[in-house]
């Protein structure tokens, strides 16, 4: 049975809904209310506070931690600035992704990392040899991200850091009323946002002191639900929905490379060895198999499938992640790759994908098919390659009282 | 003299910075002339008091069409509506109806009044529903013209025709009834309960000069069916920065494709050589020429003003003085200094987060139509309201909001004649506070600044002829194919090289965008520029 986040007397409180989903071992809101839509647009247009305590959580401390967290990750984190923020990936021997998450260097020598996966066994294999201390602070630690347009305004009431000198994927350590926390300007959101970390005992307190400080800039509370639409948005894959976590997989053809998932721009290959670096190497030169795209979906032949059984278009609200071929032509003859999540983008107004395909299918405004299945029956209908970035507005990373960073 | 653009438009209204964005989009050398200082005309955002951003005119979105937002990648540039999840109609007896995006929470609200309208209402979301599927096929399509042989318009007509036989015999029955009803007896053959009819029924004659009781206003409440369509799974929201925000997307994707926008350019008349449009004269007295221009105004300004009676054939001018736009309503926006809550309902839930009905009864809402009938505006109008600040916080400093007021009815055409309305607007404001102050104790004592606009107000500053909001009544007369007038209803008018874009023509009301997007699509398709 899952167990409580130190939120939990909050959230319990205001899940009106009571959807509740399971995340990594934690009861998590799916959403407050019957319908996600408020929640989802708190999050584009005001602000919206998500417990993310389930990421699990290290902290890597040392005169070797840089170097050690360097071995590990496919970026080099030795050249990380004190004070910065890294979205990385890590691989195995072959170069086959494990998970994803964030390093975060808290001083020279201090680090804290989050994942999807608990990776406690897979970073202490590399250990030997340097002088560090890894230590799981999962349990120790909670965590939210507070994301939106609003979200800036609402925690300079909750802490003295400078958020407006704080820029995208910085962190700092601030007080809140009488405890400490830790900022980053990250989140899964693809917009505006932050992450703080505290310890347990003044969980509730910096819940309280959010939302508060929220009342007058339309925060709320939202849940996964709403997440997942804009993490699709922002062209952000998820483990197990995007790609496998090559340790659990049970065949390798279920396994990727950073390559494949688009996140080949976190691969620094000309350095000290790390994990995966010949295998990268090699599929660098060779060239990749897959990769990883956006699809914006033909909503007009859509519409047209839906009018000719005499319906409007029928499309959840939700996100989905389940596996839809992508084929050539309208013959289905070819079959160049599946599509593995989506939703309808209420803020674009298009009906968007995150796709694998064959690498020779991933240019840009290039014409592929996907299936949809209307009023029973299977269909295809047009979809066109497109950044896997759907929304990328200039308040993500932009800083008040400075040019465009 | 060298023709150096392709249109000029007049007017920089939401549809006149759609069309240019749509000709700019295909190559042509556009030009748009606003007279005032900022772009929007009535989807305009203003700080009309420090701090305070008003909608001044137009306050919420609903049936702009989704297309347009993909073609002209509107979200790029700043495009962003925020869905309404819920109306909230205040009654006076201290009871209250909220109806949600949630069905079975309206259900059981609505079951308060009557457990049978509580079932019946999603019959008629769902009857509704595939009437607004016909509505659509209509208002993304320019209007038919019945009198032509043309293969192009037959294949237009036989389109309609198969949408219509495609609705079967039941749904083609209920659609006569629409399109003659009155929106009350409509609701009628339904609900029984005066509580969900009465704030039904207001869908009905917004913008119009009619009753509840008026027939053909049934036709009216199909609009709030449409949004359904498109992905947008409620029909009305909040656009981010107020319906200003709508037309600076507009605007700023209309300059990405190369358009020229100009502000305080106000045009005096239409140039006309030869029986054609030649370019414009501003009031300033510059020329400006173009191969063709566009006209964003109304008809009525179009024709008289842009045109001149002296260059109209007499049974043009017969028509165009019969196109009826009887301004009827007026606008009243309050900064306040806190939220304001009401004694039914307390609280800054988010029952008060969509709109606000004040319309508690039917007869309440013919007595207000009685008065404007002769020359009064409403001791007790109808009055929809919203608080965008709730969900939109940038609207105004934290913790302060804005309750914005459309107002019905105020006649333009007022007893003591329509430029006698200023000295009648203070009062005509005190009536709206006087009427919401009924359900919200203490409204007055937060008040910081209050924007009164009349029609006649909304007539001076916008150019909305009679202050008529849809640049001419959406009755059914003035609909289709005589939008604005027979024989010039496709965006043409009378004067060769003179195209009109604005709401006075099909499909015309409402921030849709559909008049500027199927002008444009018109005047490329013809080679006409």
């Amino acid at each position: 049975m899952p167990i409580q986040t130190p939120f939990f007397p909050r959230t319990s409180a205001l899940c009106h809904s009571m959807k509740w989903k399971e995340w990594a071992g934690y009861y998590a809101v799916s959403s407050y209310e019957t319908v996600h839509s408020p929640e989802y647009f708190a999050f584009r247009n005001s602000a919206g506070l998500l417990d993310v305590t389930p990421l699990f959580k290290y902290r890597v401390t040392g005169r070797d931690a840089a170097a050690f967290l360097s071995r590990i990750m496919v970026r080099n984190i030795s050249k990380l600035e004190i004070g910065r923020v890294s979205y990385c990936c890590w691989c195995n021997d072959n170069g086959k992704m494990i998970d994803d998450g964030t390093v975060m260097r808290r001083s020279e020598e201090e680090f804290f990392v989050t994942s999807a996966d608990p990776c406690y066994s897979w970073f202490s294999r590399f250990r030997r040899g340097y002088e560090v201390e890894l230590e799981e602070i999962s349990e120790q630690i909670a965590g939210l991200a507070l994301q939106g347009p609003t979200s800036r305004d609402i925690l300079k009431q909750v802490c003295d850091a400078d958020l407006d000198g704080l820029k995208f994927f910085s962190t700092t350590k601030a007080k809140a009323e009488g405890f400490e926390i830790h900022v980053s300007r990250t989140g899964y959101t693809g917009d505006l946002g932050y992450e703080i970390w505290v310890e347990n005992q003044y969980a509730l307190k910096l819940w309280d002191a959010i939302m508060n400080a929220g009342k007058n800039y339309d925060l709320r509370p939202a849940g996964l639900d709403a997440l997942d639409v804009t993490r699709v948005e922002a062209g952000l894959i998820l483990k197990d929905v995007d790609y496998y976590n090559a340790l659990h997989a049970l065949i390798d053809n279920r396994t990727s490379s950073p390559y494949e998932v688009s996140l080949g721009w976190t691969v620094n290959l000309n350095r000290e060895p790390f994990n995966g670096q010949a295998a990268l190497q090699a599929e660098k030169e060779q060239g990749s198999k897959w990769a990883i795209v956006g699809l914006d979906i033909d909503w007009p032949q859509l519409e047209f499938l839906y009018n000719q059984c005499g319906l409007p278009p029928e499309i959840g609200s939700h996100a989905w992640r389940s596996s839809i071929p992508i084929y050539t032509g309208k013959d289905k003859r070819n079959q160049v790759g599946y599509a593995t999540s989506g939703t309808w983008s209420p803020i674009l107004k298009k009906n968007i994908a995150l796709a694998t395909v064959e690498k020779m299918y991933d240019r840009i405004g290039s014409e592929l098919q996907i299936e949809v299945t209307v009023e029973h029956k299977r269909h295809t209908v047009s979809a066109i390659v497109s950044k896997s970035q759907f929304f990328n507005p200039e308040r993500k990373t932009s800083n008040p009282n400075s040019k465009k960073s | 003299m060298s023709q150096k653009y392709d249109a000029i438009i007049i007017g920089g209204g939401h549809n006149g910075l759609i069309c240019a964005a749509y000709l700019a989009k295909a190559g042509r050398k556009v030009l748009v002339l606003e007279k005032r200082h900022v772009l929007g005309g009535a989807a305009v955002s203003e700080e009309v008091y420090p701090g305070f951003t008003f909608s001044v005119a137009s306050y919420v979105v609903s049936l702009f069409r989704p297309h347009i937002i993909r073609e002209l990648q509107l979200a790029d540039h700043g495009y962003e509506v925020i869905p309404m999840d819920c109306s909230f109609l205040p009654l006076p007896s201290g009871d209250s109806l909220a109806r949600w995006a949630d069905p079975q929470r309206s259900r059981r609200e609505i079951a308060r009044f009557s457990k049978k309208d509580s079932e019946v209402y999603p019959e008629f979301s769902r009857v509704m529903t595939h009437m607004g599927k016909l509505a659509k096929g209509v208002i993304d399509h320019p209007a038919p013209d019945i009198n032509s042989y043309r293969p192009s318009e037959l294949a237009n007509l036989l389109r309609l025709g198969k949408i219509f036989k495609g609705l079967g015999p039941d749904l083609l029955h209920l659609n006569t009834k629409l399109v003659t009803m009155s929106a009350l007896d409509f609701l009628d053959q339904w609900f029984e309960s005066d509580v969900l009819k009465a704030p039904m029924s207001v869908s009905g004659i917004i913008g119009t000069f009619q009753g509840v009781r008026s027939p053909g206003t049934a036709y009216v409440l199909l609009h709030h069916y449409m949004g359904q369509l498109d992905g947008a799974f409620r029909s009305w929201g909040f656009s981010k920065g107020g319906t200003g925000g709508i037309s600076m997307a507009c605007a700023r994707a209309a300059m990405s494709y190369g358009a020229e926008i100009r502000t305080e350019a106000p045009v005096q008349q239409v140039i006309i050589k030869n029986g054609k449009a030649t370019g414009v004269v501003l009031e300033n007295g510059d020329e400006l020429y173009a191969n063709t221009v566009v006209s964003n105004l109304d008809p009525n300004r179009t024709y008289l003003k842009m045109i001149g009676a002296e260059n109209l054939d007499p049974d043009v001018l017969k028509e165009i003085k019969r196109f009826k736009l009887r301004g009827s309503s007026g606008k009243v926006n309050l900064a306040l200094d806190s939220v304001p809550e009401f004694s039914c309902r307390p609280g800054d839930g988010d029952h008060v987060r969509g709109d606000i009905a004040i319309a508690p009864s039917i007869d309440y809402l013919e007595k207000a139509f009685d008065q404007a009938k002769y020359g009064e505006f409403s001791t007790r109008p109808y009055i929809n309201a919203v608080i965008p600040t709730l969900t939109d916080p940038t609207l105004a400093p934290p913790g302060k909001h804005i309750l914005s007021c459309f107002v019905q009815y105020a006649p333009y055409n007022i007893k003591e004649g329509a430029e006698n309305w200023p000295k009648y607007r203070e009062a005509f404001g005190d009536t709206v506070v006087d009427t919401l102050a009924e359900y919200i104790p203490g409204l007055r004592e937060k008040i910081l600044y209050r924007q009164v606009l009349t029609p006649w107000d909304i007539e001076q500053t916008m150019g909305l002829t009679e202050g008529n909001i849809f640049h001419g009544e959406l009755s059914l007369e003035q609909l289709l194919f005589q939008r604005p007038m027979a024989d010039f209803s496709k965006y043409k008018t009378s004067v060769e090289k003179l195209w009109m874009c604005g709401s006075g023509t099909h499909p015309g009301g409402g921030i849709m965008g559909a008049s500027g997007e199927l002008c444009a699509k018109t005047m490329l398709t013809s080679k006409a520029v």
